[in-house]
């Protein structure tokens, strides 16, 4: 019945039917709560360098100059943060579909592992294809990865945060397994690698930058996937599914199906990830790819509040925390690891400021019932 | 706070409260006098602001402007743990034992002031003291997950006498209770307030009850108070007048047509409950077009488990539904071709997405669909909110809007959202289960007469409820169920009660 009239209608792209006003709203209060918590963070992070006997003004200061400070640390910020864009997706994505999952760092070690064994494998074939084929692998290697922790959530009732997490051993020591054995490079000595997948097909920066193209795959996934949640009867689906799996099954939805591929794409993204990794710094498969890059994304994606978009921004943050680390230890004699402590901060203060989702507004909404 | 010691019911008045939420204006200078020893009804519709009136007075809210005089004297709540302190205490629609528990263990456990070291063998002594000046007695040593819903809602008042309260507040007590049990619990409340003890406000909408149990009625209608008086004087009319205002309340739908083939047909369905035990044991049934097939049945006798394998939230182990003589797999593709639709209980939990908008719950059955989608990919909204404002408009959803929140709406109304969807198009099989549970009898009318109407267009209708009233009223045939399988059968022109009783009881 409420079909017949609509299908007069012109269908168009549907727009959303507020003004840009609400709209802005809107945004300003989902941000309140992540800038809020940064804020706190920073506070603690000074705190807690003032015990290390060092001025946190000092400290702000350089961490500025050291992420956003000059155009050379802009762009070191943006590098860094384009693993972290595609390993973030990767807890996003299942994120809409109610699942955790925290195991991003084994599909970016299986993205990269099979990224180099096909490059490797593939040289001397014409570049553009050896990179595509590497890309698709990798995506592939990384999707089956967090599809495996799917699965056991549907199949078998196993918590997929547990099992993903567990996984990221399993690809470590595949990852290990292969570069120390079978696809050793005999000249790598004392850091079993892979061997090189060649200078040609390194996929390189983008012009007049010292930006590798691995931040524009990010940009163009972040789209993608938020196309995919918020436009298409699939994202609605697997939101439906997210939000009430009893409701989904009562309109017949697919949630088996719609879980194994949002796990899919989350790790086809992370996968992607090990590529860039490989295919834009190290040139071969190592263990310079447990970088803890998957772990940050996790980070990333909760400061996200799981929105794709919103990813980008907070991917460059923390990159940029990444990026000051350096700075900070030759300046003011911190440990290097004093900005994995910020990183550590924000996530429990990230975590505890949940109860104030929705709480803390700049502007009022207007009230439900 | 003498009320320790002191006991006796307690006198509350309320006068001019008032309290808004956001634009919404909950309470709008509302007064209440509950005399001491008396049972007194607070009757509304849904979101009239019962509910907010009464939590205003245990300290949940502040009221925004307003009194609380208790025993003339007037006073502060700020927070439920004043309320408790000057005797004031509360029974929530739904249980708050813990069920893997015994009762003595949840009475001892819900004092505010527990020893480290618990000497149960003094506590379970004074208990049983205690129990022998109440009008009921309980199992103490009995786990409270193996009691029946009457004996629950005994405990729960029990460990409010236990803890000394004076002014029991009981939100809507017996809509989990068979009639019988209602009567029991409602009849030793009347008793235990007509001697003096214990003062009792009682939010319902059950008219019957609240002629023969309570003593005066104030009626709430949209946060405003519309009336009060004596019930027995007022009589039910006028009650129903107050409440629900000018509006007029829809006369049980006619019956019309005559059944037609067998549109459904469940042969020999097995399903397991959540911890894997069998809930459904060889259930065979048929339902015609145009016909309303109602089970009855003591809860908890695989009905549940039965509804969710039609509704397709269940597998089932054993057995096949036929429908329109195809199998059926509970897919999509299948629930569209059959024009399949469900009613399932408990509506936000089984069959909407909480902290999606309304719009797009109106749409889950047909957002992959033209016009709502292209290639059954790409969304469009407008369509969507059009569709839903015409359905809101249709079943009369009371909503901030079709952009709201479906979690923000009342009870009531996320029930009609979710009816709108499932029968603002065709139905030829429509599986309904409690659809009216703790609903207020507007709305009760409202839904009764969609799902008769919904029959007399020809579809099939398996009704499951609790309620044998509504069964009565809407079944063409009757059957009961209990251990899982049909155990007796007869028209619904001429059932025998006496049996149809026998049968739910196991007998």
């Amino acid at each position: 019945m409420m079909g017949e009239e609509a299908v007069t209608a012109t269908p168009r792209v549907g727009l959303p039917s507020a003004s840009i006003l609400p709209g802005l709203r809107a945004l300003a209060n989902a941000l309140v709560q992540p800038v809020a918590a940064l804020i706190v963070s920073l506070l603690l992070f000074g705190l807690f360098v003032a015990f290390a006997g060092v001025n946190p003004l000092h400290v702000y200061a350089y961490m500025f100059q050291g992420s956003f400070g000059s155009w050379f640390s802009v762009q070191n910020s943006v590098t860094r943060a384009s693993p972290l864009i595609l390993t973030a997706l990767c807890t996003a994505l299942p994120a809409q579909l109610g699942l955790m999952i925290i195991g991003g760092e084994g599909a970016l070690v299986m993205g990269g592992l099979f990224a180099a064994l096909v490059g490797v494998g593939m040289n001397g074939a014409s570049p553009l294809l050896v990179q595509c084929t590497m890309a698709l692998v990798a995506m592939v290697a990384g999707g089956i990865w967090i599809a495996l922790a799917g699965g056991l959530r549907h199949w078998r009732g196993v918590n997929e945060t547990i099992s993903s997490l567990l996984l990221v051993y399993i690809a470590i020591a595949i990852l290990n397994h292969v570069v120390e054995g079978p696809f050793r490079d005999p000249k790598s000595l004392n850091k079993p690698s892979s061997p090189s997948i060649g200078d040609a097909n390194l996929i390189g920066n983008i012009p007049g930058t010292e930006i590798h193209w691995g931040l524009v795959f990010g940009l163009i996934a972040c789209v993608i996937a938020y196309v995919l949640i918020n436009r298409t009867a699939f994202g609605f689906s697997a939101r439906v599914a997210g939000g009430n799996v009893r409701a989904a099954r009562m309109v017949g939805l697919p949630v088996g199906r719609l879980v194994l591929t949002v796990c899919f794409l989350g790790g086809a993204a992370a996968g992607l990830a090990g590529m860039v990794e490989v295919a834009a710094v190290q040139e071969r498969a190592n263990a310079s790819l447990i970088a803890g890059y998957g772990y940050t994304g996790i980070l990333v994606s909760f400061l996200a509040r799981h929105n794709p978009l919103a990813i980008v921004p907070v991917a460059i943050l923390l990159g940029g925390i990444g990026a000051s680390g350096g700075l900070l230890q030759r300046h003011l004699d911190l440990p290097d690891a004093a900005t994995v402590v910020l990183q550590g901060i924000l996530f429990v203060v990230i975590l505890a400021s949940e109860t104030y989702q929705g709480r803390l507004r700049l502007f009022p909404e207007r009230a439900g019932e | 706070m003498s009320g320790a010691a002191a006991s006796g019911g307690l006198e509350l008045e309320v006068t001019g409260a008032s309290k808004r939420f956001g634009t919404n204006q909950a309470l709008d200078d509302v007064s209440i006098k509950v005399r001491k020893g008396s049972v007194h009804a607070l009757l509304g519709e849904n979101g009239a602001g019962k509910s907010t009136l009464v939590k205003c007075v245990m300290g949940f809210y502040q009221a925004d402007s307003g009194r609380v005089a208790i025993d003339g004297t007037e006073v502060e709540i700020v927070n439920p743990r004043d309320a408790h302190a000057l005797g004031l205490g509360m029974v929530y629609q739904h249980f708050t034992l813990v069920p893997n528990m015994t009762v003595a263990e949840n009475l001892v456990l819900a004092r505010a002031h527990l020893p480290a070291v618990v000497d149960w063998r003094k506590e379970t002594a004074e208990l049983g003291r205690f129990l022998e000046t109440m009008p009921f007695k309980v199992p103490l040593d009995a786990t409270v997950a193996h009691l029946a819903a009457g004996e629950k809602q005994k405990c729960e008042i029990l460990k409010q006498l236990y803890l000394r309260r004076r002014l029991l507040i009981l939100d809507e007590p017996t809509s989990v209770l068979t009639p019988g049990e209602a009567d029991e619990v409602l009849g030793m409340l009347r008793g235990l307030a007509q001697s003096g003890a214990l003062t009792i406000l009682m939010i319902t909408h059950k008219f019957r009850e609240v002629l023969a149990f309570t003593d005066e009625v104030t009626v709430l209608r949209r946060g405003k108070l519309a009336g009060s008086g004596e019930p027995r004087k007022l009589g039910a009319d006028a009650m129903a007048r107050m409440m629900i205002g000018s509006q007029t309340i829809p006369p049980p739908a006619a019956r019309s047509g005559k059944s037609g083939d067998i549109r459904l047909e469940i042969d020999g369905i097995e399903a397991l409950n959540d911890v894997g035990e069998p809930a459904v044991k060889g259930l065979t049934l048929t339902v015609r077009g145009g016909e309303i097939v109602g089970i009855a049945g003591v809860s908890g006798n695989g009905q549940r488990q039965l509804v969710e394998v039609l509704a397709g939230q269940r597998d089932h182990t054993a057995g096949q539904i036929v429908v329109h003589g195809d199998v059926f797999g509970a897919t999509r593709t299948e629930m569209r071709r059959h024009h399949m639709a469900a009613l399932p209980e408990e509506p936000l939990r089984s069959a909407a997405v909480g902290k999606m908008s309304v719009e797009d719950n109106m749409a889950l059955r047909v957002f992959d669909q033209p016009p709502f989608a292209s290639w059954g990919w790409w969304l469009h909204r407008a369509p969507v909110r059009r569709a839903a404002e015409k359905l809101i408009d249709r079943y009369r959803v009371r909503t901030n809007g079709p952009g709201a929140a479906i979690a923000t709406l009342s009870g009531g109304n996320v029930q009609r959202a979710v009816l709108a969807r499932e029968l603002g198009s065709d139905v030829d099989v429509l599986i309904a289960a409690n659809p009216c549970f703790g609903l207020d009898f507007a709305a009760v009318a409202d839904i009764r007469g969609q799902i008769m109407q919904t029959r007399n267009r020809g579809a099939a209708v398996l009704l499951v409820s609790e309620d044998l009233d509504e069964i009565l009223e809407l079944a063409d045939r009757i059957v009961v169920m209990s251990g899982g399988k049909i155990v007796y059968e007869t028209p619904a022109s001429g059932a025998d009660l006496t049996a149809i009783g026998k049968h739910m009881a196991g007998h």
